[in-house]
């Protein structure tokens, strides 16, 4: 017998979420990716095609218990997450779930999450990272308890036209009446969970959170429920691309926060991003961020991230010079690509895609004033057979795609 | 393949010159036709002229030996044809079905949701958009000529309607000896159209299930029902559908290729039930004796009791079947013998040859009168390439 090494020790191993008794007997081509110091699905097959159109067809199960959560009770619970984000918590009814972006005093976004009412006094924050320490710096002198529910609670998204039709069928209450960023409590096989009508994919989509002891057989009832609905067992890399086509972006990928900058020019604001819609500048009462935010409303921001659609028969043709047809990624790729205006750089892809729903290969890109208008063409560097090369592309607004079961 | 279908490309998506032309336009495309050529390597040029003449049969056995594989291989060969995979002429059609490319993959096959009608209800949608009027159920009983040109269409409803460009995209036969008087056309290219070879071979059977077929191979319901299942268990089996076939009979031991639509549209089906298309061969056009209700059951039953040899529980979960044979697909769809590529793609059939010598490039004989559908160049295959085409060159006329 062979010696049991130090490296066994869980220590040393990445994170297992409470899922993955079934999710490593699914994943069949052993994809593995590495999300918040745990392991996660790639893909559980080998391409991503099944997987993307359970997405947008029926329904896909994904695994999301990385993300990063917290659960901020206490008198003073509003105040914080208040002073905190851009957003008016005050105003927030309870079972209301806000999207948002939060900054350092210098109007930088610094992580993106949601924030739920879970009661008057009770909120649930996601995140991308850590913030316990920002979280706690912010809360001096207030009430509140910050509690880390990351490993305690477990989280599904549930994604596609179907997914209110096999939540109908596994939850003890019906679904129909949850609206688009709400949350409601419900039982799936006798266990508590919540319900948010909420996602990472621009579709119709629920996520389903769960003590982390459940996990296994919510995940069962789930998939028994969904069986005739083509629910599919999905991994992150399919959810990338539809992301993608939602126009969302990602941290680290598509913004680097401002306490993982290098230089200034590293940093993006709320505005920059696209997300000048959930910054209220009308709201009682001091943010972090407020007054270069409020500055930076006045001034206008240099930089602004939109769609860009590459035009195919300009990339044919950048192929067929060297006698191929066009290459498109199978994947999302995550690589700054430059973007020109004539002869000069005025911006850079962070995310492009194919996008097999559309039939474009589209991209997140961050352009300069005032190339980021709708309508205005551009160029985008292409890598054909080693070269690069510029293939003509437009600038279009965000999402790429919007259908209307989204918020039905 | 992938290759071959890559260097095939071009020409499919050339307007095909005519050869004994002299004309600017003829000669433009006949160099085109000769850069193209002399940009390939002689090996390729040589596989190419291979994969033409060639037996889907003789193409398999160069590269490949394990008999389940060739069998389902060669089987891509015959679709749509009255021919045998050992039938020279059947490797081009085999290479036409590996022709599909879809979000950059060659070789595949696409679904559209709620079926392949979705594709054309896009294109209608998108036409109305653009405020196009279309009239569907209105059968044209003639195409009016006026002056030696089309000048319209006159309905069997009895309405007529005038126009200064009419394309027809119903098939050769009926395009030319049916819509138009034949005194409008050279007794020629009358007698090109009348050899045109239109005998629908295949027949098709829908069945609804209330579950899904358990195949003996792989047991359980798995990936094998997202995919294509073939019953094409060698060369020669499928060969020997084709010997019942040439002696105008229906395979005793079909050849079939049988998708689960609902498995990739689940709103093909209600919950829990599911469809299974069936394409099968061989199902004469002129089957002996004529087909009639005793034999359409006995073609659907040996269909049926070809599946229950390899899925057991087939007839436990049918809970409804649709029978189809060429003779269906020319009283529903008005496709002339029931072919489903509107005429074979046999290379006597094939690019300036299609539908007839001289009248390849989408004009024919009767000016303002043109050609656009599966029986023009490069054939059908819901490439949508013909109609395309055809367009193009209608504008290049009408300025």
């Amino acid at each position: 017998m062979p010696e049991l090494s130090a490296v066994h020790h869980p220590l040393y191993q990445l994170r297992r979420t409470p899922f993955h008794a079934r999710t490593s007997q699914l994943c069949l081509p052993h994809n593995w990716r590495r999300w918040g110091g745990c392991i996660a699905v790639g893909s559980y097959d080998l391409g991503l095609d099944r997987e993307y159109w359970a997405i947008r067809n029926h329904a896909a199960l994904i695994d999301i218990s990385p993300l990063i959560k917290y659960e901020i009770t206490g008198r003073d619970a509003a105040r914080l997450l208040h002073r905190l984000t851009p957003r008016d918590i005050h105003r927030m009814q309870v079972g209301q779930v806000y999207y948002t972006g939060w900054c350092d005093d210098d109007g930088k976004l610094l992580d993106d999450g949601t924030v739920t009412r879970i009661g008057e006094q009770s909120f649930r924050l996601t995140a991308a990272e850590p913030q316990f320490r920002w979280l706690a710096l912010n809360a001096v002198g207030m009430q509140v308890q910050i509690t880390e529910l990351t490993e305690r609670l477990a989280a599904l998204s549930l994604q596609g036209p179907k997914s209110r039709t096999i939540l109908n069928l596994a939850c003890e209450q019906p679904v129909d009446s949850l609206k688009y960023f709400r949350m409601a409590f419900n039982r799936v096989a006798g266990k508590a969970v919540s319900v948010s009508r909420t996602g990472y994919t621009g579709d119709l989509g629920y996520e389903i959170w769960m003590d982390a002891e459940d996990a296994l057989v919510i995940w069962d009832t789930l998939l028994a429920a969904g069986h005739d609905y083509g629910i599919t067992p999905t991994g992150i890399l399919a959810m990338d691309m539809a992301r993608v086509e939602a126009g969302l972006f990602m941290l680290d990928v598509d913004y680097t926060p401002a306490s993982h900058a290098w230089i200034p020019g590293q940093r993006s604001s709320p505005y920059e991003m696209g997300l000048g819609w959930t910054v209220n500048l009308d709201k009682q009462g001091y943010f972090v961020g407020r007054r270069a935010l409020e500055r930076e409303h006045r001034e206008g921001s240099s930089w602004k991230m939109v769609g860009l659609e590459i035009d195919w028969e300009g990339l044919e043709r950048e192929y067929a010079a060297v006698g191929m047809p066009p290459q498109v990624p199978a994947t999302a790729v995550r690589g700054s690509i430059p973007v020109y205006a004539g002869p000069r750089q005025v911006g850079y892809a962070s995310t492009s895609t194919w996008s097999p729903v559309l039939k474009k290969y589209i991209a997140l890109v961050h352009v300069q004033q005032p190339f980021h208008a709708p309508g205005t063409k551009v160029e985008i560097e292409v890598t054909v057979e080693h070269h690069r090369r510029k293939s003509p592309a437009t600038v279009v607004a965000l999402p790429f795609y919007d259908p209307e079961w989204k918020k039905k | 393949m992938a290759r071959a279908a890559k260097a095939i490309k071009p020409i499919i998506g050339l307007v095909p010159p005519d050869p004994s032309s002299l004309s600017w336009r003829d000669m433009k495309g006949l160099l085109k036709l000769g850069q193209y050529a002399h940009s390939l390597s002689e090996h390729e040029l040589y596989r190419i002229a291979k994969l033409v003449t060639q037996s889907s049969a003789d193409l398999l056995e160069e590269w490949f030996e394990l008999d389940p594989l060739k069998g389902t291989k060669a089987a891509s060969g015959i679709i749509g044809t009255y021919l045998g995979p050992r039938s020279p002429g059947t490797a081009y059609v085999l290479l036409h079905h590996y022709m599909g490319e879809i979000d950059g993959a060659f070789r595949a096959w696409g679904f559209a949701k709620n079926g392949t009608g979705g594709v054309t209800a896009a294109i209608a949608s998108s036409a109305r958009a653009l405020g196009v009027e279309i009239r569907t159920n209105a059968a044209v009983d003639k195409v009016i000529v006026r002056g030696g040109r089309a000048a319209g269409v006159a309905l069997a409803n009895g309405d007529e309607l005038s126009a200064t460009v009419v394309m027809s995209a119903a098939d050769p036969k009926r395009s030319f000896l049916q819509f138009v008087d034949q005194q409008h056309f050279p007794d020629e290219f009358v007698q090109a159209i009348r050899n045109f070879r239109v005998r629908g071979s295949s027949g098709k059977i829908n069945i609804a299930l209330s579950g899904l077929p358990d195949f003996n191979c792989l047991p359980g319901e798995g990936p094998l029902h997202r995919g294509a299942i073939s019953i094409s268990p060698s060369i020669e089996y499928v060969e020997r559908a084709y010997d019942d076939a040439k002696y105008g009979n229906f395979s005793r031991q079909p050849y079939m290729d049988i998708i689960f639509p609902s498995m990739i549209d689940r709103d093909m089906a209600p919950p829990g039930h599911h469809v299974m298309s069936c394409f099968v061969q061989y199902a004469p056009y002129d089957v002996a004796g004529g087909w009639d209700d005793a034999k359409k059951d006995a073609f659907g039953e040996t269909v049926i009791a070809t599946i229950e040899k390899y899925a057991p529980n087939i007839r436990k979960v049918i809970v409804g079947k649709q029978v189809i044979t060429p003779q269906d697909i020319e009283r529903i769809a008005g496709i002339t013998g029931g072919n489903i590529f509107h005429g074979e793609l046999l290379l006597h059939q094939l690019f300036f040859m299609r539908p007839a010598p001289q009248w390849a490039d989408f004009r024919t004989p009767l000016s303002g009168y043109y050609f656009g559908a599966a029986g023009a160049h490069p054939g059908g295959g819901v490439m949508g390439a013909a109609g395309k085409m055809a367009a193009t060159e209608i504008l290049k006329d009408w300025q």
